[in-house]
């Protein structure tokens, strides 16, 4: 179709020469696609710049934590027991709670966010460690989802047949899993398993690999439901017609025609996953079946806080406080991104 | 609509007999010795081999499968423990815990109740008001009432349920002291009173329905949106139907469709047990159950309370389905 328009068409589009200018100006009022006016959007949004500003920010903290540890001058395993003057941080007589400080936290000029009971850790220190667990079970979990959601979906979506019923009786019976439940029970079955298959040690990093593989092995199939539907639609459209008769492959078609025309969907959805992954992570380290001792991890933190929160509550409030605005930042930029991207909106 | 029921019903078991299966290998093809939890401390060799042929720990891998089956499905259920000194563990057998010996059903029937009434009143109190501040929002569009329920609904969803759950837990029982401690006695409505009993329950409900509030707030708002521009919404208002007619017989009948759907599955969903706010909480139901069977690696337990959880989920889904034909006319079973 496209070779007989230009072929029946003289180069200029058959326009008069003084036309030319019109058309030029014309070119810059429309062409926009959906990536360009999402972006516009996003731009003028105040609360979505603002969030993404966080994110960067915690970004940052994650990637040079052991920069920003250096300026306390506290590594998050160290046991501190005395301040720089000699005097104790601890009160051993009284359970290990902390002496001084803001409501019995132990905050100092030196030890800005307090100590931990009993093992004198710096609370600030393990904070800034614990953003790179988060983060990086959150987005590597999420990309898993993601990947394996989409050619799931498309997959199932393109051929149809038997396929398509396999897989989509393969979604309802993952979507039927009680998933907290079962990444609880799962995670440290994966963990024993990957020690024994991978012949490392059942470290926090063998953990880290496996938060990541189950969040993203539970996350897929609601995505990839989104994506089968997307998918029986789009392949009915002429432009994949187009692309089959010219004699495409399957592949072609799936990753060159169909898979941009998911990205908007896609966006939306990884920014609504992030969010829940970080949570998710943060409960599986608090119920104890997530990141061990001695990493540090928020919802770890969080569990042993639970038990100083008479006597320490500041303990608890500093990981809560950096797991809410974490969580806040992406929930907020997602729903920018996908006010953003939603074709109707602007007209309402 | 009979036959439909059956076809479900039919397709609800093989589910949840794949569910099984997978479950069951997933869990039991691990290298940790269940014989060494049985044991203990005084395992030798010789205790080893007697816990192995007592338990067919040493039967290949679908052998054992096949005995737990049977306990599942058999009437009598089936018959635990060595050649001699056998003993009948009933329907539903789920075996028995590797941490202590009691039958697994047991505890799961025991836990059950406080999961219930904690997920009974969090969903009473997340269906009122989400479906309130949503309905609010939207007849007052673009307005203060409208940018305030939109706030704080993206505030509750951002609230992860471990820093909520604490805060409350601070504010109202250590700080304030309004509320005692939460003591594992007062779960029974029926020995300590409605008083003691509220106690326990209010600020467990208030964490678990946050979310679900905030989420519901939402979607209320949006589904109310957009059935308010309808033609028909137009229609009876033409017709000169008075305003509260038109909101609630035309409007939020429509809206809440697709709310049914979304609360059983929600529903279903937490029937099988809310962890994190168990945890919390110290409520023994089946969340805190199943998080104490994960870190005593206790397998029977853990099968048990996935399976169970699991008959939940997936029924709320048929009976969703069907309620969801029930209500909108224009859905027909088939």
């Amino acid at each position: 179709m496209t070779l007989g328009v230009s072929e029946d068409l003289p180069p200029d589009g058959g326009l008069p020469a003084d036309g030319l200018a019109e058309t030029a100006e014309a070119k810059q009022i429309e062409g926009r696609s959906l990536g360009q006016i999402a972006w516009a959007r996003l731009k003028k949004d105040k609360i979505a710049v603002i969030s993404a500003v966080i994110i960067l920010l915690i970004i940052a903290v994650a990637i040079f934590a052991p920069l920003i540890v250096k300026i306390n001058g506290f590594p998050p395993d160290q046991f501190n027991k005395l301040d720089s003057d000699g005097n104790p941080l601890l009160n051993t007589r009284d359970g290990g709670i902390p002496i001084g400080g803001l409501w019995g936290s132990g905050t100092s000029t030196e030890h800005w966010l307090g100590v931990e009971p009993q093992n004198g850790r710096d609370v600030f220190s393990r904070l800034v460690y614990g953003t790179r667990v988060s983060l990086l079970v959150a987005l590597g979990g999420t990309l898993i989802a993601i990947v394996l959601g989409t050619v799931i979906g498309m997959v199932s979506g393109y051929f149809g047949g038997w396929v398509d019923t396999l897989l989509s009786r393969l979604m309802d019976i993952m979507l039927s899993f009680p998933s907290l439940l079962f990444i609880m029970a799962l995670t440290p079955v994966v963990a024993d398993r990957g020690q024994d298959l991978l012949g490392i040690p059942d470290d926090n990093r063998l953990r880290l690999g496996v938060l990541m593989f189950v969040l993203g092995f539970f996350g897929w199939a609601y995505l990839a439901r989104i994506v089968r539907g997307q998918t029986l639609s789009l392949r009915e459209r002429e432009f994949v017609e187009a692309a089959r008769s010219l004699g495409a492959g399957p592949m072609y078609v799936i990753f060159k025609q169909i898979l941009p025309n998911l990205i908007p969907t896609l966006l939306v959805y990884t920014t609504l996953l992030i969010p829940g992954n970080i949570t998710a992570e943060a409960a599986l380290s608090f119920l104890g079946v997530g990141i061990k001792e001695p990493t540090s991890s928020w919802g770890r933190m969080i569990a042993d806080a639970s038990d100083w929160i008479e006597s320490n509550p500041l303990y608890l409030f500093f990981p809560g406080i950096a797991l809410f605005i974490t969580v806040l930042a992406f929930n907020l930029l997602g729903d920018s991104v996908r006010d953003a991207l939603d074709p109707r909106a602007g007209r309402s | 609509m009979g036959r439909y029921l059956i076809r479900r019903l039919l397709q609800t078991v093989v589910i949840l007999w794949v569910i099984s299966a997978i479950t069951f290998f997933l869990f039991w093809i691990t290298p940790a010795n269940p014989a060494l939890l049985i044991c203990g401390k005084n395992c030798n060799t010789e205790t080893i081999a007697t816990v192995n042929a007592t338990f067919g720990f040493d039967d290949p891998l679908i052998v054992q499968y096949g005995t737990y089956m049977k306990g599942l499905v058999s009437p009598t259920g089936r018959d635990i423990g060595s050649e001699g000194s056998e003993r009948n563990c009933a329907w539903p057998c789920f075996g028995e815990s590797y941490q202590n010996g009691i039958p697994v059903w047991d505890s799961i029937s025991d836990a059950f109740p406080a999961t219930f009434w904690l997920a009974i009143g969090a969903a009473t109190i997340w269906l009122f008001f989400g479906v309130m501040l949503g309905l609010l929002a939207a007849l007052r569009k673009g307005k203060a009432l409208d940018k305030l329920s939109v706030g704080l609904a993206l505030f509750g969803v951002s609230f992860p349920t471990i820093v909520f759950g604490y805060l409350l837990l601070f504010l109202f029982i250590v700080k304030l002291k309004w509320i005692p401690f939460p003591d594992t006695a007062n779960a029974a409505l029926f020995e300590v009173g409605p008083v003691k009993w509220l106690q326990f329950y209010i600020l467990p409900w208030i964490t678990l329905a946050l979310v679900f509030a905030a989420l519901y707030t939402r979607l209320t708002r949006a589904n109310m949106i957009d059935t308010m521009n309808e033609d028909y919404i137009r229609t009876a208002r033409a017709k000169g139907l008075g305003e509260g007619t038109v909101i609630f017989k035309h409007g939020l009948r429509s809206a809440l469709t697709p709310i049914v759907t979304i609360f059983g599955l929600d529903l279903g969903g937490l029937l099988g047990g809310a962890v994190i706010t168990e945890q919390i909480f110290s409520i023994t139901g089946l969340g805190k159950f199943a998080i104490d069977s994960v870190l005593g690696n206790d397998l029977p337990a853990i099968m048990g309370v996935v399976l169970f959880a699991a008959i939940f989920i997936v029924l709320a889904n048929v009976v969703v389905d069907v309620l969801y034909a029930v209500i909108d006319p224009r859905v027909r079973l088939s």
